[in-house]
């Protein structure tokens, strides 16, 4: 990954939020886990490229954004800015580095202060890093980055304070305020998210435009593919804090490789309803980024997981759970008395027992079986390798996860065991042409 | 730089000439109100008849004690022979030093330790947090007897340790509405944008917190000085204020009445007393009338009506 002209480069960067735990826990100093938000995370931006990072709320692209200006303290990893390290930077040396990257965030109406007028907001950055204290100064260079911004005649905008200003408007300012101290990194998170359709385009434009005269080099943090498409050289795909997918936004697009960015595509509401085409979106909801599955974090979502993808006890729980949910009162009271207390099904782990009601363990083989046999498309047999009866439930010892890493597909790097020689021995399905 | 101050007034003041209907009143009231006892407070040497300790007139002669209002007492004299009208408007001066001193203290104190202890969270911030509470759960006005006792030793019975007094007493309400309010604000967007800026926790703090939390403050910090009027006349109804030979003061005042009273001597406790009433009514009309004009969620405009030009004649467009 390591290349010369890179400007950003991010290794394995880890962001994990320590949970507060019960008042007993935190008085015992008990480790009661983390919020795993970036979870070894490698890429590298090149001087005057556009990196989108894509994702799904929760996918940890915000924090991850946030973690590039040090607004919030890695716990592992490395990024280096320019080759410089910046989480060795200490305090001072941070704020010094923040003239060199920029930040744009999600709702303009909330990110310029309601008590500065433009002018005094828009030159802060210049007072800030001594720039200049020179009135007329700040005022002539003010002025002539909101000339550049589109905010013009700027001195009709000089003594506005936000609250006079639109929605479009302010973002121009914000921008105004984030390239008058000539960064050579941009991080925009949203910055288009809560605009009108209209006002949109004309941002993006701007930005890119910005990027030509300035050199500038973005990282876009998004979850409208559409914006995505249009703006960036680059996508990565990002899902429960780690990229599954990397790669030219091109090739991406026509050739969407991880399961995960297949249905992402799909996903995307087609303006023709006479076309109908199979959404076989990712079924359920994100999961806990707390306690993220084992092996693959899409595979209990994932519509083509198979064997080594991580299968584990609370897939099976969730599975029967679904199972019964779908079937009925009459389905559920008939095959939950069978078992015992499932309790047991919630622990991460790739060999569990399901507990028998009547004893013997027999008897859970059998319904698992017949579950087995009313559908066996489900994705979780796939993972499963044997169901041995004992004495009081049945064990199941499920197939060995493996972490999927980014590996060179086509033209993409893709973190998915479909594409591993070694593991997908027999592919079910072709990747799509 | 003047007419950018006087842009910055016009645009503080601004919410107060836009207000409409009941809040417009109600805050006109107050400002009526007050501005009537600053007045009395400010010119007191040249209006009132008498000086506040005066018993004796220009011929050494002393007052009558406890006389009905006549032309030369207009609203009587008390048990200690003083003059009644001179002593509410000195007392207007005592009240008004006392709170402009115990507010300014209290927000001194109290503003400061809410900014930082709100911005920076942490071990600082529930100390604090809990000493502030510790004082909270006091009775108040014990709280007050308690200091003024302790610092009459060192101040003597003046307007230092009454002003002191009452400080304690507000300094945790400051405390708890600018911390609560600064907590709310460090997680808004705009905050978190000055630290990408690369400014300095210090700039943050002054510059864009700050500058948002100081908005609340007249409002607290009017009711307060309302509550501190009644505290201070407490204060002194119990014998624990301003001692009467230092300054004149209605709770005192009110007090030596007490006796009056069922002997038919109304002139000695009414007027101290509706001193009292006018002015804390004053600035409680101000404080909630601010409350309603300056929280943008309460706040009503004037819709200001809309005249278009006439419409062009049809021959001209085309």
């Amino acid at each position: 990954m390591a290349d010369a002209g890179a400007l950003l480069e991010v290794e394995d960067l880890q962001v994990h939020f320590p949970l507060r735990g019960s008042f007993g826990a935190r008085l015992v100093g008990k480790d009661v886990g983390a919020v795993q938000a970036v979870d070894g995370i490698s890429f590298s931006v090149a001087r005057g490229e556009v990196l989108g990072i894509v994702g799904e709320s929760g996918s940890g692209k915000t924090t991850l954004g946030r973690a590039l200006l040090r607004l919030v303290d890695p716990t592992g990893g490395s990024i280096r800015l320019e080759g410089e390290d910046v989480l060795g930077l200490r305090e001072r040396e941070v704020r010094a580095m923040r003239r060199k990257v920029q930040m744009v965030f999600q709702d303009p109406h909330a990110s310029l202060n309601p008590a500065m007028t433009i002018e005094t907001a828009v030159g802060h950055p210049l007072r800030i890093h001594g720039v200049t204290r020179d009135r007329a100064d700040i005022r002539n260079r003010v002025s002539a980055v909101l000339e550049r911004v589109g905010l013009s005649p700027p001195d009709q905008y000089l003594g506005k304070y936000p609250s006079d200003l639109s929605g479009g408007q302010k973002q121009r300012a914000v921008l105004a305020r984030a390239v008058i101290l000539s960064p050579s990194l941009l991080v925009a998170d949203e910055p288009v998210s809560m605009l009108d359709m209209s006002v949109r385009a004309k941002i993006l434009e701007l930005m890119l435009g910005l990027k030509n005269d300035l050199d500038l080099t973005y990282v876009y943090i998004t979850h409208d593919l559409a914006t995505a498409k249009f703006f960036c050289d680059r996508v990565a795909i990002m899902y429960l804090g780690r990229i599954v997918e990397i790669g030219a936004t091109e090739e991406i697009f026509a050739n969407p490789r991880h399961p995960y960015t297949q249905s992402l595509l799909r996903a995307i509401p087609d303006p023709d309803p006479s076309r109908s085409i199979p959404r076989d979106l990712p079924r359920g909801e994100v999961p806990d980024a707390a306690e993220p599955p084992l092996g693959c974090r899409f595979h209990p979502r994932c519509p083509k997981a198979f064997a080594p993808c991580g299968w584990e006890a609370r897939d099976l729980h969730d599975m029967l759970e679904q199972r019964w949910a779908v079937g009925g009162q009459e389905l559920f009271e008939a095959e939950r008395l069978q078992l015992g207390d499932l309790a047991g099904l919630d622990q991460p782990g790739s060999r569990a027992t399901v507990p028998s009601a009547t004893g013997t363990g027999d008897d859970v083989a059998t319904l698992l079986d017949r579950i087995r046999e009313d559908d066996s498309r489900e994705r979780i047999w796939h993972g499963i390798e044997s169901i041995t009866p004992r004495p009081g439930g049945a064990v199941i010892e499920f197939h060995p996860g493996h972490d999927p890493v980014l590996r060179p597909v086509g033209g993409a790097e893709v973190a998915c065991h479909l594409y591993d020689p070694e593991l997908a021995e027999v592919p079910e399905q072709a990747p799509p042409a | 730089m003047a007419s950018q101050l006087i842009a910055r007034a016009g645009r503080a003041f601004g919410p107060v000439r836009e207000a409409r209907g009941v809040p417009r009143w109600i805050v006109w009231a107050g400002i009526v109100l007050t501005l009537l006892f600053v007045v009395m407070a400010l010119t007191a040497p040249w209006i009132s008849p008498y000086a506040f300790d005066q018993y004796k007139d220009a011929s050494g002669q002393r007052f009558v004690k406890q006389q009905a209002p006549s032309s030369a007492h207009p609203f009587g004299t008390n048990v200690q022979s003083t003059d009644v009208m001179s002593r509410v408007i000195w007392g207007a001066r005592t009240e008004l030093k006392v709170v402009l001193f115990a507010v300014v203290v209290s927000l001194l104190v109290g503003l400061p330790l809410g900014l930082l202890s709100g911005y920076f969270g942490g071990p600082v911030d529930r100390v604090l947090v809990l000493i502030m509470d510790a004082l909270f759960a006091f009775p108040y006005l014990l709280l007050a007897i308690v200091i003024a006792f302790l610092l009459s030793d060192k101040f003597g019975s003046g307007v230092a340790t009454a002003a002191f007094a009452i400080s304690a007493v507000y300094i945790p309400q400051y405390f708890r509405v600018v911390r609560n309010h600064v907590v709310s604000l460090r997680e808004e967007s705009y905050v978190e944008a000055a630290r990408a800026l690369g400014a300095r926790p210090r700039t943050v703090i002054g510059r864009y917190v700050f500058q948002n939390v100081v908005q609340s403050v007249p409002v607290i910090a009017t009711l307060n000085a309302a509550d501190a009027i009644l505290t201070l006349a407490a204060l002194g109804f119990l014998g624990y204020g301003i001692q009467p030979t230092d300054a004149a003061e209605w709770g005192y005042d009110s007090s030596r009445a007490l006796s009056d009273a069922g002997a038919g001597i109304w002139w000695t406790g009414l007027f101290p007393g509706m001193a009292i009433v006018l002015l804390v009514t004053g600035l409680t009309l101000l404080g909630e009338g601010l409350n309603d004009v300056l929280n943008p969620v309460l706040r009503r405009r004037k819709m200001e009506p809309v005249t278009l030009p006439p419409r062009a004649p049809q021959e001209d467009r085309a």
